[in-house]
């Protein structure tokens, strides 16, 4: 395995290794994301008690999740670039965060429409909510510190140790939050293969989550290219590529 | 207390450990005493803040009781927010901070003894002026002694969580409002524990719970928050 990612450490051949995936990955979440949203919105059945207030549940949840999975992706990042030191781990943390932190605003703001004919009310301090929004500001912090530093590189070892020191909080911070108050609904879709849903419902919302997935699959490799341009930008290869793609 | 603490930590370690420890705690103590304005303010921050609440809100006595343990621990923690940068920035400028980190000892033991340095000088004065200040917000009766329990477990945690955010912006040169960002959504567990327990034992109910959790963040940052400390101070000061 290790002969099979060793060409990877170099930042050329994972640029172009993106390049070959992104058109992938762009394609497959517009694929995904088209059907499924159409299918949630269009064609799924009401909620018997929400009526259609409840389809927002196609956007919030996967959002939800997929932000706590994105910050667990950007830990492990963190962790690799901390202890193995290498250099595109660093970069991948930097491309993370902003997708994981708009994924967590995302999750706030669909939560909190989706609040407001439910609950009635946009906002309450409920453990959920609140674990999301502490989640938003540990991403935020991960961003300010990457952006404090003027050497790229020490930045993202500054970002990693924080990523990491975050991610042993997040737990204890959504079980103390959940100790303090709980109202959010209990959830629908985490016993695997038995959901409390039905399927014409569940369908639907499996096709837009894996939507989401690419979607935020293509985001982070677009991210990630960008980084690795940014910090090889005095390298030979970049000014070549520069050149070609300048000119066209 | 000081002892005592200072025994716990070394009882397992070589001899040679201990006299470092005991060295750069001497040392943060005396620097800090000859700056006395540093160890002074963020305690007269706290006192001020406390007294800002009853102004805003109202001088109703039971409004005050209710909201005092959480007027108390959030001034805590905002003024241990101000002094820490105290911790590491006057090392880091002068040059004495890679002096430590290239020294032989483990950082380890080094950013332990500085911390509880900056515990003995920031956190312990809270301990004992938080009952005159609950006295000022008609804090109810049984909760004195938990208010001073949950503040003398709790602000040790304060001071080694904080030490990471400090130990990551040392380096940068407007690091202050960017340290409470990072260090202040770490603080929150802490903060929903100790006012849970002191808000728990105004109604006469059993604590027990809050305070051994409280107690398991303090272990727990006691022990694991000096190592992201010292890969932190090893980027900062590169």
């Amino acid at each position: 395995m290790w002969k099979w990612l060793h060409p990877y450490a170099n930042p050329e051949v994972t640029y172009h290794f993106n390049n070959k995936l992104i058109p992938w990955f762009l394609r497959l979440s517009v694929a995904f994301l088209g059907i499924g949203i159409v299918w949630a919105l269009l064609f799924a059945p009401a909620d018997y008690q929400q009526g259609n207030s409840f389809r927002i549940f196609y956007l919030h949840v996967p959002a939800a999740s997929l932000s706590l999975g994105i910050y667990v992706g950007m830990a492990i990042a963190a962790l690799v670039s901390l202890v193995w030191q290498v250099r595109l781990a660093e970069a991948s943390v930097a491309s993370i965060a902003p997708v994981g932190a708009v994924f967590t605003a995302m999750a706030l703001i669909t939560g909190a429409a989706w609040g407001r004919p439910t609950w009635g009310t946009w906002w309450i301090w409920d453990a959920r909510l609140t674990t999301e929004l502490i989640l938003l500001f540990l991403y935020l912090g991960v961003i300010a510190l990457q952006n404090a530093f003027e050497d790229k590189a020490l930045a993202s070892k500054a970002a990693s140790i924080l990523a990491l020191v975050g991610v042993i909080n997040v737990p204890i911070i959504k079980y103390s939050v959940e100790w303090w108050n709980t109202l959010h609904q209990g959830s629908t879709v985490s016993q695997l293969g038995r959901p409390s849903m039905t399927a014409d419902m569940f369908w639907p919302f499996l096709v837009c989550f894996i939507g989401f997935i690419f979607l935020v699959s293509w985001l982070v490799c677009r991210r990630f290219q960008t980084e690795i341009l940014q910090r090889n930008a005095m390298r030979p290869w970049v000014r070549e590529l520069v050149m070609k793609e300048g000119a066209k | 207390m000081t002892t005592e603490s200072i025994a716990t930590i070394n009882q397992e370690e070589s001899l040679s450990y201990r006299r470092v420890f005991m060295l750069i705690l001497k040392r943060d103590l005396t620097i800090a005493l000859r700056h006395r304005d540093d160890v002074f303010n963020p305690i007269l921050f706290f006192i001020i803040v406390v007294t800002l609440f009853p102004l805003s809100i109202g001088p109703e006595s039971n409004t005050l009781a209710r909201i005092a343990p959480g007027v108390i621990w959030v001034a805590a923690v905002l003024s241990t927010l101000l002094s820490l940068d105290r911790l590491f920035k006057s090392d880091h400028a002068d040059g004495s901070l890679e002096q430590l980190l290239l020294s032989p000892y483990p950082t380890f033991v080094i950013v332990q003894a500085k911390i509880i340095a900056h515990w003995l000088l920031t956190g312990v004065p809270l301990i004992f002026i938080a009952p005159v200040l609950a006295l000022l917000l008609n804090l109810n009766q049984n909760a004195y002694g938990v208010l001073m329990l949950t503040l003398f477990i709790g602000t040790p945690v304060l001071s080694f969580i904080g030490a990471i955010g400090v130990a990551l912006t040392v380096g940068i040169k407007k690091g202050g409002v960017l340290l409470s960002l990072l260090v202040l959504p770490l603080y929150i567990p802490l903060l929903i524990f100790a006012t849970s327990a002191i808000d728990t034992a105004t109604m006469n109910l059993p604590y027990g719970g809050q305070i051994a959790i409280i107690a398991a963040l303090f272990f727990g940052a006691f022990s694991l928050s000096p190592f992201a400390i010292g890969a932190a101070l090893r980027v900062s000061t590169n």
